[in-house]
């Protein structure tokens, strides 16, 4: 069943941007708030994952069958500097809207199938994960102008 | 003939509930001066902390020389606080910067002429602004202590003269929060409620407010309604054992003392006991809020024991507190740093506006929320825009808003900067330390000793690519890294308006000529502007004003139809009588008491200032999000889980640490330090520690202990005083100005600074930095040469009073009180029907935009 190969996919994206957002807390630890918030974003993605494994493994995770290009990709690094922080922002934002419409994929999933259980996981983390596309956005937003227009290259 | 030092608060005029506060007229003379030989008394009001209280100067021979209480005032009704008697004006005639001072090619600084240094000065600027990064590479950082007019100027040529989104003022460290709060809550900054309240409520809540310390005059106001007949109850939440707890105990009211850093988890649990004891105005909430369900849901963990868990304190104690709340007729709540410089600073004073919309208490005598400023000017800074915000509580996420001010200042809308959330003054920093902002202008602060982590803020003050100019009136330990420094004329010695915590405006006209060459700090701007040559969109001069009345009424016109509506003041009808709360315009031409009589808020999309926010991250709704909630006129309950603080206790740092003032000095000392009673009173820097922790460490009264954080080190004398366990205060106002063995700027040996170790971390939706958590380990160093300095007559009290002298004035220090001395004056009628509405932002004005 597909539906489980986008559950494992979720479960493992959630993964994924629980690790970046921590990867990225730790890259700039010269942004006080970026350090603190994506710590406290990446623990709510550590959530996720959790409150995905009993339905992960209700479905039967099938990673191996998980066609390569639904993949999300991590972070390959953190870069540097007001610009290096705007892209790994913005990578963290692509990766999360990625794993936003995944919830919504799966929402629809779980109602077709009437698997309430699911259907509550999704409604809770999507929640959560709105939450971090609404940071970074925000961040994202404030950044830009000095990062693109005031810093000397 | 009183010692004020010895007896802080003065004499009771006890009362009973909704009777006026009796009037005390509080006055004190240089010791060479008596009350005949004064040539003249000049109106004003003191600028020594946010209360506000109108006084008269005395003046004799062209110098200040005593103080007198305003009887006919409503904010102090005649009295005064020791800082305001001992503190006005004994630091004028001292060390003064009197000349510019300017780098030589040593980099020496030297005095120099005004011409020298604006060139300096203008010349920079102009560099930059050629560069890419234009105004980009300019920040304005300045102060909750300088006047409206001021403030109104600084904006306007940051804001329409050269365009960067880069001026904050140090309000960022002393009252952000309170508006966010108010904005989060309520659509718009503006204080809810009136220091009349205290006369008619029957209980107080203070949330980490130690109002007998930091506003001597309102707790004079709330103690004489504890001495009276139906006395309120008090409710303390505060670490120490302030006077304000030991008056919680007094009262029946209970004192919580949770731990620094779980104020969110404590008013979770005060949220729910209230909702599950059905201790709620459901009209009120139907008619009037949005966000309930969500509000309960979040607080539904929070039970007491769940949260005495966290904080650490006793379950019951919060039972007693909400019972408290929840059952009295009227509640009166304050809230200040404790709260505002703490962890979720926003989120725990949008849960005392929570607590406040359940009851339906706004807006009635004695049910009033007040989201205390710390300084005396800081509403003005919210106001002005010299802050983070736009002028008039407008909001920069509005185009509307832009265009209105675009159209009073006659420029293009594309020059306002609004295209991202103004810059707050940690991330002013941050692009100083990173080399983008090229040239930082400070005014009336010292932020090498009030921001967090000073280490840093000093490298970055001596950072190549950072162009600074210092303007004060002495040579601060931040102005010793200037580039150019300028001397500014201060209170007395300038005209202008300022408003206090519950909105009222005062005049402060001037009383003697500034030192030497000093000039107001408007005068500087003024110059700034004419050197640089703004012009607006057509071609004329920018800045059309020349003194502090026409840049007050250059200021009326942006508030007109606000809810910050100054339209109906002059400069003439603030003399003589009382200072005059705003809105003040056709609908309430007296002034407004408390705001919200009507239930009806500022949260129209059209109007509003935010909207809004995610508490725990800050993220921001858009306009669309916000307007689908259709609030048109309701408040927000605003709800946030309880997280816990970025920094914990643990092996290596084992106890908490939380930094504050006392009652005799304000902010850095440069004033009150250099008052002899106000020194003499808290000589020096002390660290407070518990009875219990004491006894673990092997430490004794007065011994040297070094506290020790991740980012830097100070030490002082050990208090053995009455805080509780695991949680190290200490003061933040010694620096280094008056340090022997150190150059005046930095620690050298003896590091005294609290913010030596605090961290660099603030508030995700207010940006106020968090001064009063943070860990620290503490070590002892030496032997008790004699007890600590700090003073006994405070929240610094030792647990053990052998032996510790009490703290007393020195010779000098009388000061007489009058009570009685008049008929009380009356704040101002609420309007028959209530300005159009209260806060809703002027419908029907030429700017207002309510759809
Ligand atoms: S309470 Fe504040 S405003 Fe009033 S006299 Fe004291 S310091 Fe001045």
């Amino acid at each position: 069943m597909h539906l489980a190969t986008y559950i494992g996919l979720q479960h493992a994206a959630s993964k994924t941007l629980a690790d970046s957002f921590r990867q990225v807390a730790e890259g700039h630890v010269g942004e006080p708030d970026v350090h603190s918030l994506c710590h406290t974003l990446a623990r709510a993605s550590d959530g996720h994952v959790d409150r995905l494994s009993p339905v992960a493994e209700r479905y039967g995770e099938q990673r191996e069958d998980e066609p390569e290009r639904l993949h999300a990709e991590g972070l390959s690094g953190i870069r540097s500097g007001g610009v290096g922080l705007l892209r790994d922002l913005q990578d963290l934002y692509l990766l999360a809207s990625f794993v936003d419409i995944t919830w919504t994929v799966l929402g629809q999933a779980a109602q077709g199938t009437r698997d309430g259980e699911l259907l509550d996981v999704v409604e809770t983390c999507k929640t959560d994960t709105q939450r971090q596309l609404k940071w970074l956005n925000t961040r994202i937003k404030q950044a830009a102008p000095q990062a693109l227009i005031a810093t000397a290259t | 003939m009183k010692d004020r030092i010895a007896d802080i608060w003065g004499a009771r005029t006890p009362h009973a509930r909704d009777t006026p506060w009796p009037v005390r007229v509080d006055t004190h003379f240089d010791s060479s001066v008596s009350e005949g030989d004064v040539d003249r008394w000049v109106q004003s009001a003191c600028v020594l902390c946010s209360n506000g209280c109108g006084c008269d100067i005395a003046v004799k021979d062209g110098r200040m020389v005593g103080i007198r209480g305003r009887a006919a005032d409503t904010v102090n009704h005649g009295r005064l606080g020791p800082k305001g008697l001992y503190g006005s004006w004994q630091w004028s005639r001292t060390d003064r910067l009197t000349r510019p001072l300017v780098r030589d090619g040593n980099g020496a600084l030297v005095e120099s002429d005004w011409d020298t240094a604006m060139d300096r000065i203008v010349e920079r600027s102009r560099q930059l602004l050629a560069t890419d990064a234009g105004a980009l590479s300019h920040g304005f950082y300045t102060s909750g202590q300088l006047f409206l007019e001021e403030y109104y100027t600084l904006g306007v040529i940051g804001k329409a003269g050269l365009g960067t989104p880069h001026m904050d003022g140090n309000t960022r460290l002393c009252t952000a929060t309170a508006a966010a709060a108010l904005k989060e809550n309520f659509g718009s900054d503006g204080q809810p409620g009136s220091y009349s309240d205290i006369e008619a409520t029957d209980a107080v809540f203070l949330f980490g407010h130690n109002m007998a310390e930091t506003q001597t005059v309102l707790w004079m106001r709330v103690l004489d309604r504890i001495h009276g007949p139906n006395p309120p109850r008090i409710v303390a939440v505060d670490p120490r054992t302030t006077k304000v707890a030991e008056a919680a105990r007094a009262t029946g009211g209970v004192h919580l003392a949770p731990l620094p850093g779980t104020n969110q988890a404590l008013m979770n649990a005060l949220i729910r006991e209230v909702v599950h004891n059905g201790w709620v105005d459901e009209r009120y909430i139907e008619a009037h809020t949005l966000g309930f369900d969500e509000l309960k849901a979040t607080v539904e963990p929070y039970t007491p024991e769940h949260s005495a868990g966290i904080c650490r304190v006793p379950a019951d104690d919060i039972r007693r507190a909400a019972r408290i709340f929840g059952t009295s007729e009227r509640v009166l709540s304050t809230v200040l740093q404790g709260f505002f410089q703490s962890h979720q600073a926003t989120a725990a004073s949008c849960a005392v506006n929570n607590l406040h919309l359940l009851r339906g208490m706004l807006g009635r005598p004695g049910c009033g929320i007040l989201q205390m400023n710390g300084q005396p000017t800081a509403q003005n800074t919210r106001e002005c825009g010299a802050d983070g915000d736009l002028p008039g509580f407008r909001n920069w996420d509005n185009v509307e808003h832009v265009r209105q001010l675009a159209k009073l200042w006659n420029v293009d809308p594309m020059t306002v900067p609004h295209w991202a959330p103004p810059t707050h003054a940690m991330q002013i920093w941050r692009y100083c330390e990173q080399g983008s902002i090229g040239l930082l202008w400070i005014s009336g602060t010292n932020p090498a000793v009030s921001l967090p982590e000073l280490p840093r803020i000093r490298r970055i003050l001596q950072q190549e690519s950072l162009f600074t100019v210092v303007q004060d009136g002495f040579l601060t330990e931040t102005a010793r890294y200037a580039d150019v420094v300028l001397p500014a004329a201060l209170w007395g010695e300038k005209q202008g308006t300022f408003t206090n915590v519950n909105r009222t405006v005062h005049l402060s006209d001037k009383a003697v000529e500034p030192p030497g060459e000093a000039r107001s700090d408007l005068d500087i701007w003024l110059d700034y502007a004419r050197r640089m040559d703004f012009r607006d969109k057509d071609g004329a001069p920018l800045i059309t004003w020349s003194g502090p009345e026409e840049v007050f009424e250059a200021w009326k016109e942006c508030t007109r139809g606000r809810l910050v509506d100054y339209t109906g003041l002059t400069y003439d009808r603030l003399r003589g009588g009382s200072g005059i709360p705003w809105p003040v315009n056709e609908q309430a031409p007296e002034g407004t008491d408390r705001l919200y009589a009507d239930a009806e808020f500022p949260t129209h999309p059209d109007v509003c200032e935010t909207y809004g926010h995610d508490l725990l991250t800050g993220g921001a709704l858009s306009e669309q999000e916000y307007r689908a909630k259709n609030p048109d006129g309701r408040a927000f309950f605003k709800a946030a889980p309880y997280v816990s603080p970025p920094e914990s206790p643990g092996e290596e740092y084992p106890f908490v640490l939380t930094t504050g003032r006392t009652a005799y000095h304000f902010h850095t000392r440069t004033k009150t330090g250099r008052s002899r009673q106000l020194q003499r009173a808290a000589p020096g820097v002390w660290v407070e520690l518990s009875v219990g922790d004491a006894a673990r460490l092997g430490v004794r009264e007065g011994d040297l202990v070094r506290l020790e954080s991740p980012r830097g080190a100070m030490q002082g004398p050990a208090r053995i005083g009455r805080g509780r366990d695991g949680v190290v205060f200490t003061p933040f106002h010694y620096g280094y100005w008056d340090r022997p063995g150190t150059d005046g700027a930095a620690p050298g040996g003896s590091p005294s600074a609290a913010n030596e170790l605090t961290i660099t971390e603030w508030d995700p939706v207010s940006k106020q930095p968090l001064f009063k958590i943070g860990t620290v380990k503490v070590v002892r160093m030496a032997d008790a040469t004699g007890p600590s300095p700090a003073p006994t007559t405070t929240a610094s009290a030792p647990a053990d009073p052998d032996g510790v002298p009490a703290t007393v004035g020195g010779p000098g220090a009388e000061e007489r009180e009058h009570p009685d001395a008049c008929e009380p004056p009356r704040p101002p009628r609420q309007p028959e029907a209530p300005p159009q509405p209260p806060g809703s932002g002027g419908t029907t004005s030429t700017t207002g935009t309510k759809g």
